[in-house]
């Protein structure tokens, strides 16, 4: 079975950076530490065949020591089997290598470990929030964040703070201002008709006998 | 004479070089595209960094449809978490419920007798049906092939009555449960299946005929959006997306669940990743979901259709009322939810719009520890950046409506 071999490769490799495997329903999870982690994830990679980044879980288990960990669930497409790696980050320390030089795919699931724990992810190339605003002061899947919510205020939008400038309306080149010269005449999308509409224009008494 | 005219040349073209350099290559513009803007499909919002109209970035912004469907999870039962599910790829509902009741089942152990897995076979395919359906339509619409779209809508409306058939509602399902299903099938669902199975095809050829070998449809999606294999890889996308692109991976054949082993069926592959290919299999999937439906409507089986185990299940309601180890199997079910062992599962299936994982993490009881959703449409959207860097505007469309996004699952 590819999982199981796999983690002899990596003892054999890592040594004591891999602390210990668990198998439950045909799933082997593997332990491992923390500073290590890009690394055996570049391992896995190019020597054992797990080629795609399937999942990353930040998980609070509030209450046991270390606090938060990270799940990756990786897949090899030539073994067709999963294997699931798992850190563990005490809460003073909540800081674990990135692994988005390995595969691409594990930005925003980065990004979403940071939003929704507080996890940092070291050497991420844009490692802000993704689901909630930025400047949210919480993060809500911590198991001390009360299911309802905890009010925050919202984020100026971009034209309130001063940051883009609002689309000009009045006096601006796509509306015209009371007085100006009609669309019509501005805008002569049709050649053959503005004859007529300027005609039109000059003379409407005349338009209508006709 | 000639050599004054090569200088001339020369000169013209040094000046003509500068100009770009100074002045026409012009400085860059930020735009903003969504969050509501017909081709984002829901609320995604992409913000633009253009050159012209050639499109040197995107970021796409999500999360305006979160909804913190995993923080509630952590908070009720396994069972009350199935409507939930309906509102994850809410064009497939049928499809999410079934992944999240086979997550549960293989938490806890439980296996669901045969007929089960093939109502759930049914139920799975015709949501695919559905998905691909809207998928084929909205994309037609959004490069300007108006009529798809009520050709494909007519018939989902016929997948939406047989889905009133088996459930009672047409969209939000809410139809499977740890260990079965809400209720059996009425006994006309199959006739009615089958009729839908005799004129779906019939359609799907007329929708093929408008899109295939449309010359301005062609026009607008080949060689647009290409993701080669490597990098489907590497951003980790799925579903019709990563076959597109030549890689030929379904979960239904590579790790088949729920009966899937039984039944025949061809995965499509594209050759070249783009916008056309992730068409072209998606259209040939329908073809395929036609034939799973067509084996599971010739060869369902009877019997039970719910696991027995009452532990997992509500007993009958007339037991309840008159037996006392029924009334507490009812009440225990109801108030603390199904006993889950404690341990680690990942479960994931083939959906409509790629792979939907649910990752459970049990301390043992009667809600999750932590429930984790691997979205398709999440991982997916990471492949827009990437696809269409040097395309104009207006392939982002045809782009945003080959990769299919749901942002009721990305956002969660």
């Amino acid at each position: 079975m590819i999982p199981r071999e796999t983690v002899g490769k990596l003892r054999a490799r890592f040594g004591d950076a891999i602390q210990n495997h668990v198998e439950f329903r045909g799933e082997v999870t593997v332990s491992v530490a923390r500073e290590k982690i890009a690394g055996i994830c570049g391992f896995l990679k190019t020597e054992c065949g797990f080629d795609m980044l399937t999942d990353l879980a930040g998980v609070d288990n509030y209450g046991d020591d270390p606090r938060y960990e990270v799940d990756y669930l990786l897949y090899s497409f030539a073994h067709k089997s999963r294997l699931r790696l798992k850190v563990g980050l005490p809460e003073d320390d909540m800081v674990v290598d990135s692994v988005t030089s390995v595969w691409r795919g594990a930005d925003w699931h980065e990004r979403e470990a940071f939003d929704m724990f507080g996890i940092r992810f070291c050497g991420h190339p844009n490692l802000k929030r993704i689901l909630m605003w930025d400047g949210y002061p919480h993060h809500p899947l911590r198991k001390d964040f009360p299911l309802a919510g905890i009010p925050a205020e919202l984020p100026e939008t971009a034209i309130d703070a001063g940051k883009v400038e609002r689309a000009p309306m009045l006096g601006g080149p796509f509306v015209p201002t009371i007085g100006t010269r009609s669309s019509v005449l501005r805008e002569p999308r049709q050649v053959d008709t503005v004859v007529e509409n300027i005609e039109r224009l000059k003379n409407p008494k005349k338009k209508e006998q006709v | 004479m000639a050599t004054q005219h090569a200088t001339e040349l020369i000169e013209s073209a040094a000046r003509a070089r500068d100009a770009m350099d100074d002045g026409l290559r012009g400085e860059r513009m930020i735009i903003n595209m969504g969050p509501s803007h017909p081709s984002t499909h829901g609320v995604l919002r992409l913000v633009l960094e253009l050159d012209g109209e050639e499109i040197v970035n995107v970021w796409p912004d999500i999360g305006y449809l979160h909804r913190g469907d995993e923080k509630i999870a952590e908070n009720i039962t396994y069972t009350q978490f199935i409507p939930y599910t309906d509102r994850l790829d809410y064009i497939a509902p049928f499809a999410n419920n079934v992944a999240y009741a086979y997550a549960v089942e293989k938490l806890c152990g439980i296996d669901v007798p045969t007929r089960c897995q093939y109502i759930r076979v049914i139920c799975a395919e015709l949501a695919r049906i559905s998905s691909h359906l809207l998928s084929t339509g909205c994309f037609g619409m959004d490069v300007g092939a108006m009529t798809v779209f009520l050709y494909t809508f007519r018939e989902r409306e016929k997948i939406h009555d047989l889905c009133e058939l088996i459930c009672g509602a047409r969209f939000t399902t809410s139809y499977t449960r740890v260990g079965g299903l809400a209720n059996d099938v009425p006994a006309d669902l199959l006739p009615m299946l089958r009729k839908f199975l005799k004129e779906f095809p019939a359609t799907l050829d007329e929708v093929d005929k408008l899109l295939t070998r449309n010359k301005i449809f062609i026009e607008r999606t080949r060689e647009i959006g290409v993701l080669t294999k490597t990098d489907a890889i590497d951003l980790g996308v799925t579903g019709p997306i990563l076959r597109g692109s030549g890689v030929e991976w379904d979960i239904r054949k590579a790790h088949p669940y729920g009966g899937y082993e039984n039944f025949n069926f061809d995965i499509p592959v594209g050759t070249v990743g783009d916008c056309f290919d992730r068409y072209l299999v998606r259209m040939e999937e329908m073809r395929q979901s036609v034939r799973i439906l067509q084996q599971a409507a010739d060869n369902m089986p009877g019997g039970p259709w719910n696991s027995s185990d009452a532990k997992i299940l509500l007993p009958k309601k007339k037991a309840v009322l008159t037996k006392m180890e029924e009334l507490i199997h009812q009440f225990i079910n109801v108030t603390e939810g199904i006993n889950a062992p404690p341990g680690e599962v990942y479960f994931s299936a083939e959906n409509p719009k790629g792979e939907l994982g649910f990752y459970i993490i049990s301390k043992g009881g009667g809600a999750p520890h932590r429930l984790k959703i691997r979205a398709p449409s999440f991982v997916n959207l990471q492949a827009v950046p990437v696809i269409s860097r040097g395309h104009m505007i207006s392939d982002l469309v045809a782009i945003l409506a080959s990769i299919d996004f749901v942002m009721g699952e990305c956002d969660r």
